[in-house]
């Protein structure tokens, strides 16, 4: 689960993080209040989105003056903000954080992370920050510092200290900089985080370090013991077919395809969007309804495949392990009987009691074209989509 | 001879009482598997099916029964737990099927591990199988058949399929594996890969990856170095988009890193033969084979 930037800094403010003072708004109503508690100074006006490159998209401005502030806010509350991670169509600005300036001297990069090979927690610091940290780590990796935290133990002083020396932290600064980074590895740990990354980590003119901007990924998997943190959940980011998928425990994802796919696990469904597309054609979406499903996800399933207006075929297949063929075919038929099924649909059932669910298929009279392997039935359906049948 | 376990494995089942648990028990016992206790805090005393005794804690089911391995069923609040148990009760291998336990409790467990004696297979995994020996796991057991083709993957489903399509070629499999589909695990690639390599019966090797990680570039690496049997391979998630989790937790291609062709790429290298298409992981072994 993404957290908002100034969500991410409630988070800091409450671990005694430095962080530039700031007013979130919601409502241009409320504009006056902040310009009244912020006083006569610069502001900047950033969206609050959950899309990188927020700033190059023309989300991020800075006001000189409350002329200049008020503008900035109306334009960017409401717009349909465009970078590159939001795809061609946007997304609409629906909060904006209020923010005092501050004098940089430097902008460095902080980012922890569950290093996968190690099994251990990563700090990767860089005095390269402000950047694209993908394109420094591509074009100059020496530039990044990394420490990895067994986190039995916690971070150490020592290893905060290796990152100081190696950002070239001098005086105060390399002494502020150890308390900073516990905090934040503090962060990271009580919460559950994927990621917490702090670009630009700036030191101002006077030697002070603080969190310029602030991006928090929680684990989901973890938000059973952090209640407190759901309220951060924004699902008007959330593409509102895969908010309704994660309702009844399918694991969906958007494609911009026309060929829309149901299969029984992650894996099996990741290789059914591949064949699809090796034998010509586009997958719609990812959807894995479960090693184990049952009718009922099947049907809210094709609730969701046929809620898509660009799906013009649709391609079921299921390895019947545990799960039994004959009980997909039954789904198949009761979702069928719910949702009118207008696109062609190519079935391939495999595994445990095969030859029964076919035979249920056969007889139940509906349109359904069944394919014997994952290639014959990528064949069939791409073939069926291209000639434009129903 | 078989990988990790055999006909002389005994295991004992943590969460036997649960639905997933005793159902999939229950396939077990019917498999063949020595399982020879349960446990579940509370119900110590009882019996599972009248047969199976069941214990409050692990290190008692160990001490009465000599359980070596241990497949767990514990929901995923409570699954970090219950794996640190059975290290503690000094059981040799534990295979955890649970899905969705917080990456942090994985990463801790991860580093208890180290230094112990305990084999950790998962989480987030189908579990293992020696066919005509013993399944301890989930997978269906009638599309398995003894033979010498050792078989490993990141996924549950895509397994049975390469298991299948292996199957109807008139082979069968020595072991197959499931490491789990989650970014922190226990057993990876490359320990399985180098028991395939040292054991008898296995003649070749199909293994089965995904976007996320690099764990598949490790192996690939170690196959050049390593092994002297064939091994062939399938990647999932060609047409998969950047900075979307697939389904596992562990799926998910980012910082630009874990993409499909990249592993691809790298596994052709080291002289791995992959399949182009998931329909094809048989025959592709079978041109190994016949080359």
């Amino acid at each position: 689960m993404k957290l908002h930037e100034y969500q991410s800094k409630e988070l800091f403010k409450k671990y005694d993080l430095p962080v530039p003072k700031g007013w979130l708004l919601e409502d241009l109503s409320g504009l006056d209040e902040i310009l009244r508690k912020a006083g006569n100074t610069m502001l900047v006006v950033k969206a609050q989105v959950h899309a990188g490159g927020r700033g190059k998209g023309g989300g991020v401005k800075l006001g000189r003056s409350p002329e200049e502030i008020r503008n900035h806010a109306k334009t960017i509350l409401g717009m349909t903000l465009v970078t590159h991670q939001t795809g061609p169509q946007g997304v609409t600005v629906r909060k904006v954080l209020l923010e005092e300036g501050c004098k940089i001297k430097k902008e460095m990069y902080l980012g922890l992370t569950v290093d996968r090979g190690h099994g251990k927690i990563a700090i990767m610091a860089s005095e390269a920050g402000g950047m694209d940290i993908e394109e420094v780590a591509a074009k100059t990796p020496e530039k990044i510092h990394i420490e990895l935290v067994d986190p039995l133990i916690g971070l150490m002083p020592y290893q905060a200290r290796k990152l100081a020396f190696a950002l070239n932290l001098t005086g105060t600064l390399a002494k502020d900089w150890v308390p900073f980074l516990t905090k934040v590895y503090k962060v990271f740990a009580d919460n559950d985080c994927s990621l917490v990354e702090i670009n630009p980590l700036v030191i101002t003119a006077d030697d002070t370090l603080i969190a310029l901007d602030g991006k928090i990924d929680l684990d989901g998997n973890a938000l059973f013991r952090h209640r407190d943190l759901l309220e951060f959940r924004d699902v008007h980011e959330e593409d509102p077919r895969e908010f309704e998928a994660s309702k009844h425990g399918l694991s969906f994802i958007s494609l911009d395809g026309n060929i829309g796919c149901m299969v029984n696990g992650a894996g099996l469904a990741m290789a059914t969007m591949d064949i699809i597309k090796h034998h010509g054609g586009s997958p719609a979406n990812f959807l894995d309804v479960g090693g184990s499903a049952t009718t009922e996800a099947v049907t809210e399933a094709f609730k969701l495949l046929l809620s898509d207006s660009q799906v013009k075929g649709v391609m079921i297949n299921i390895f019947g392990g545990i799960m039994k063929c004959d009980t997909i075919a039954n789904g198949i038929i009761e979702a069928s009987k719910r949702v009118a099924v207008k696109v062609p649909l190519v079935v391939r059932l495999e595994g445990t009691n095969v030859d029964l669910g076919k035979k249920i298929l056969k007889e139940s009279g509906l349109a359904i074209t069944t394919a014997d392997t994952m290639a014959d039935a990528a064949q069939k359906i791409v073939t069926i989509v291209k000639q434009g049948r129903a | 001879m078989a990988i990790f376990v055999n006909n002389e494995t005994r295991v004992v089942c943590q969460g036997i009482t649960g639905s997933a648990g005793s159902f999939h028990a229950e396939k077990c016992l019917e498999y063949g598997t020595k399982l020879v206790a349960g446990v579940t805090p509370g119900k110590g005393g009882t019996t599972f099916l009248g047969k199976v005794p069941i214990f409050d804690t692990v290190s008692s089911a160990v001490r009465e029964t000599g359980a070596d391995t241990s497949l767990i069923f514990v929901p995923p609040p409570f699954a970090a737990d219950a794996i640190l148990e059975a290290v503690d009760a000094g059981v040799g291998f534990v295979v955890c099927i649970t899905e969705g336990i917080p990456v942090l409790d994985m990463v801790k467990v991860k580093n208890a591990l180290r230094g112990s004696k305990t084999r950790l297979l998962g989480p987030n995994c189908p579990g293992i199988i020696s066919p005509g020996q013993c399944k301890i796991g989930i997978m269906p057991a009638h599309i398995h058949r003894r033979g010498d083709i050792g078989i490993i993957s990141r996924s549950g489903t895509l397994t049975y399929e390469a298991v299948d399509q292996v199957t109807k070629l008139g082979l069968g499999q020595s072991t197959c594996i499931g490491i789990g589909g989650d970014p922190v695990n226990g057993t990876n690639f490359i320990d399985v890969l180098s028991q395939f390599e040292q054991d008898p019966e296995t003649k070749a090797v199909v293994m089965i990856g995904e976007i996320g990680g690099t764990a598949e570039e490790d192996a690939a690496r170690f196959v050049r170095d390593h092994m002297s049997k064939p091994v062939v391979g399938f990647i999932a998630g060609m047409t998969a988009p950047k900075g979307k989790r697939m389904g596992h937790a562990g799926a998910i291609i980012s910082g630009g890193k874990g993409t499909a062709a990249e592993k691809i790429a790298e596994m052709e290298r080291c002289g791995i033969r992959v399949a182009k298409s998931p329909s094809e992981i048989g025959s592709t072994l079978k041109y190994v084979f016949s080359h």
